[in-house]
């Protein structure tokens, strides 16, 4: 099967053609301001490298979406409705937001009575009426991005899908985003990743039908599929409903892609750019998530995120001496300018490599004059940064190999402390358009269970994430479960049991 | 009495998360209620203990239930309120002031989001100085002092009492029940105290203690110096050991959070190993086997870099912290106080040693 994976990072969009496992062409392109005509070059360049015939599926990671949430760019109002009263009233949505963005965001908010109980019963029968008069005050209003939170959603969901089903009804061109959809348990967290989902759509929609025109130009007709914050992808049509899950496609797929070049399923990561080194770790192949709050353009959240380690240790950090320092100030872009070796005044890690032999880059002759013992220690500090970071990525004392990917990758010594080994694999320079183009498509369950045994429980959740893969667009029969975990709910009545589970396989050609 | 300012809240927050000695909740929930009021132009006066006269009454809050309901049902400013003016109804009194059973965790900041509602005074103190998991670990258990009325509030229009038992032990099974039906979070107005009994059995002035600490902690992070000294210096504490997490054992029984982090020494502790036991909050730690520290000394983890509390809920393998201690309230270090509160309450078969000396 051939695939094309496009990474739309902040600098480059890179792209790469695989045949099966072989990579076939790999090219390097300009970030382009509108995000489209960047992966237009790169479809142009990758198929004119390897031909477009026989291309069954093409994934795109993008930072577009969570850059427009930073960057308070092209975002929607937004009308919240909250099922909950009179619980909760007085931290209505939108409480914690950064005020610049709830300003663009926050188009309305209506509190309802409704919402669950940790064990099943209603904290109030759900508002019939009061919902279907929020729509019909958000369609007067002109505001059709709407969200729908319930308390205990996740536990049970019925109060938001029938008070979905009445804001169609009243408002039929509102986007709807049901809070349960996309969250965890934690009221404002979750409510938080609806309302920025929902203030995405409209983007979201434009950015998707654009990726498919640019496929279509490309004389592709291949499937469209967008990858996530987990390392795996959807089909378009369902990614354009959660442009929030597309989030952390970057450093994902890059994490992704060195396991692939490698072979490795457990291991470290480090992904060493020109400011900041990201370590994660990988398990059974998938980065393994942050299991805390997140906090995205000053929103807190819970997204299942890759749990990374930024340290400011990268090919253009600026060193210090007395006491000697790298970073965490950096040249950044403009390591060309501003580096020893390309004439600059200032001395950075990219400087001491040179120096050192190991890396060819700019005029060596200009780093000649480097001590021998600052470069020594130098590179020894840098190791023992590294070190530190590795060592509090890892969950067990045992020694994993380390994957060294990106542009700084050279800073890191041949052997650290803590790894069993120092790899770096061909292709690193676009190990994140190979993660997206190996993505496979998973489903996942996340839900309290009640009256089962803890053997039932776990089969239905199996069953229930089974079901969402095969939504997302995998092949039901390639579907393997890769992750499942259970949580006794000790103070909940009942023997109430939290499932996660989760399960992945192949794209369904 | 002094006014405190939105500064002085978020401070308060900081510091009482170090002082729920892992445990307690965390006060954000409460913090962002108290942001709201403050912008609505409410405000919270501090009231020190002297200033109380003895037969003044006061109101002692706390939210009741398990953590991951309330951040579903959140918490309600206008509950904990109508919990006061329920005890008020009842008894048919005025309270004076406001104050917290618990300065450690979300209690913490509680009393504030009444007093900002009701226009009272919070009082510079509490009953634990620090967070327990169980409703009789206080100073007033401890002094014998009246465990019962309560009065308990749910949003939906549902009001309790419970008029009269005759322990602290079956107020928290009376409790306890009530509070699952109404769906695991509630908010309480306990038995009221007087004046005089605040004055002889609360643990004074521990509010600004926190507000103290956390702005020690915020001043340190901001001038990039080392929170730790900070701490210490702002709380007379001990540090007792610097590591890094290697492994954490947790399990959920009877409603509470128990099990032991271990800790490899790092810098001067390197070589070392340290244990630390915990039942929602820290309770025992030992140095290569030697119990070193222990309840009702307070048992602090905080990150090395940042100086910021780790709950017992959230350690994790990997993180580089530093383990202080903080004193014991000398209520809790009487033969009765420890009891309530020492090695033996929480099953370590240990006879209590302070690391500050007497």
């Amino acid at each position: 099967m051939k695939r094309i994976g496009i990474d739309v990072g902040g600098t480059n969009t890179d792209a790469v053609l695989l045949d099966g496992g072989r990579i076939v062409a790999a090219v390097k392109t300009a970030t382009t301001e509108d995000v489209l005509s960047g992966v237009r070059q790169a479809l142009r360049d990758v198929t004119a490298a390897a031909g477009q015939r026989g291309v069954q599926a093409v994934m795109i990671g993008t930072t577009h979406f969570v850059n427009a949430v930073v960057q308070r760019r092209e975002l929607s109002r937004v009308g919240a409705i909250r099922l909950a009263m009179p619980v909760a009233a007085s931290l209505p949505p939108f409480c914690d937001w950064p005020e610049d963005l709830a300003a663009i965001a926050r188009g309305a908010v209506h509190m309802v009575e409704g919402g669950h109980d940790y064990d099943g019963r209603p904290i109030m029968p759900l508002d019939e009426c009061g919902v279907a008069q929020a729509a019909r005050a958000l369609r007067a209003a002109g505001i059709d991005c709407v969200t729908i939170s319930a308390i205990f959603s996740p536990l049970d969901p019925s109060m938001e899908i029938r008070a979905g089903e009445i804001v169609r009804q009243e408002h039929p061109e509102a986007s709807i985003t049901l809070s349960h959809q996309l969250g965890r348990i934690g009221l404002l967290e979750r409510e938080n990743v609806a309302l920025m989902n929902a203030s995405l759509a409209p983007l979201a929609r434009k950015t998707i039908r654009a990726f498919e025109a640019a496929l279509q130009e490309a004389g592709l007709s291949a499937a469209l599929f967008v990858t996530q914050n987990d390392g795996t992808v959807v089909r378009a049509e369902l990614a354009e409903r959660f442009p929030v899950l597309s989030f952390a496609s970057g450093p994902t797929n890059s994490m992704r892609g060195a396991a692939f070049l490698t072979g490795l399923k457990d291991a470290l990561v480090v992904d060493v750019g020109g400011t900041t080194s990201d370590v994660g770790a990988l398990r059974a192949g998938f980065p393994r998530e942050a299991n805390a709050v997140v906090e995205v353009g000053g929103v807190r959240t819970l997204f299942r995120m890759p749990d990374l380690l930024s340290i400011g240790l990268g090919g253009g950090s600026i060193i210090t001496t007395d006491p000697l320092a790298i970073g965490p100030r950096s040249v950044g872009f403009r390591l060309l300018e501003q580096a020893r070796v390309f004439g600059g005044p200032v001395l950075t890690t990219t400087d001491v490599a040179v120096a050192a032999g190991k890396l060819t880059l700019g005029d060596a002759f200009r780093v000649a004059d480097i001590p021998a013992r600052l470069r020594d220690e130098v590179l020894a500090l840098a190791g023992r940064m590294l070190e530190e970071a590795v060592d509090r990525m890892k969950t067990e004392a045992a020694e994993l190999p380390l994957l060294a990917v990106g542009g700084g990758a050279f800073i890191v010594p041949d052997r650290l402390a803590g790894c069993s080994a120092v790899l770096r694999p061909a292709h690193a320079h676009v190990a994140n358009a190979v993660g997206a183009a190996i993505a496979q498509v998973s489903g996942e369950a996340d839900q309290v269970f009640q009256g089962l045994s803890r053997i039932e429980a776990m089969a239905e959740a199996e069953r229930i994430a089974r079901a969402n893969a095969v939504t997302s667009g995998a092949a039901a029969e390639s579907l393997a479960l890769v992750d499942i975990e259970d949580l006794p709910l000790a103070y909940m009545p009942g023997g109430a049991l939290r499932v996660r589970a989760r399960v992945v396989g192949e794209v369904a050609a | 009495m002094r006014d405190l300012t939105l500064d002085d809240i978020e401070a308060l927050a900081t510091g009482a998360w170090v002082l729920g000695t892992g445990g307690g909740g965390s006060p954000y929930l409460a913090l962002l209620n108290m942001r709201r009021l403050y912008a609505e132009g409410k405000r919270v006066a501090l009231l020190a203990p002297e200033e109380l006269a003895d037969d003044d009454q006061v109101a002692v809050v706390s939210n009741m239930g398990a953590p991951l309901v309330s951040q579903e049902r959140l918490a309600d400013s206008a509950s904990i309120a109508r919990a006061v003016q329920l005890m008020e109804e009842y008894l048919g009194i005025t309270f004076r002031a406001i104050m917290s059973v618990e300065i450690g965790g979300n209690n913490g900041v509680k009393p504030l989001l009444a007093a900002a509602e009701l226009g009272r005074p919070v009082v510079d103190a509490d009953a634990m100085g620090r967070a327990y998991p169980e409703a009789q670990m206080t100073s007033f258990a401890v002094g014998d002092l009246r465990p019962w009325p309560l009065a308990m509030v749910d949003p939906r229009g549902i009001e309790g009492i419970v008029a009269k038992v005759p322990s602290w032990k079956w107020m928290e099974r009376m409790a306890r029940k009530m509070c699952v039906e109404l769906g695991s979070t509630v908010a309480n107005c306990k038995a009221p105290r007087s004046g005089a009994e605040v004055k002889r059995w609360g643990i004074l002035h521990t509010t600004s203690k926190a507000i103290e600490l956390g702005y020690a902690i915020q001043a340190a992070q901001r001038e990039h110096r080392d929170p730790i000294a900070a701490v210490l210096k702002s709380q007379e504490g001990l540090k007792l050991f610097t590591g890094k997490v290697a492994d954490i054992e947790r399990r959920t029984t009877e409603g509470f959070l128990r099990g032991v982090a271990k800790l490899d020494g790092l810098d001067a502790d390197r070589g070392h190993r340290f244990e630390l036991a915990f039942q929602n909050e820290w309770a025992v730690g030992w140095q290569n086997g030697v119990a070193r520290v222990m309840t009702p000394d307070l048992i602090c983890v905080l990150d090395t870099t940042s100086g910021e509390a780790i709950g017992t809920e959230t350690i994790r393998y990997g993180q580089r912290v530093t383990v202080i201690a903080l004193p014991a309230p000398p209520v809790f270090l009487s033969p009765r106080g420890l009891d309530f509160v020492g090695p033996r309450a929480f099953g370590y078969d240990l006879d209590f040693t302070s690391v500050f000396p007497s």
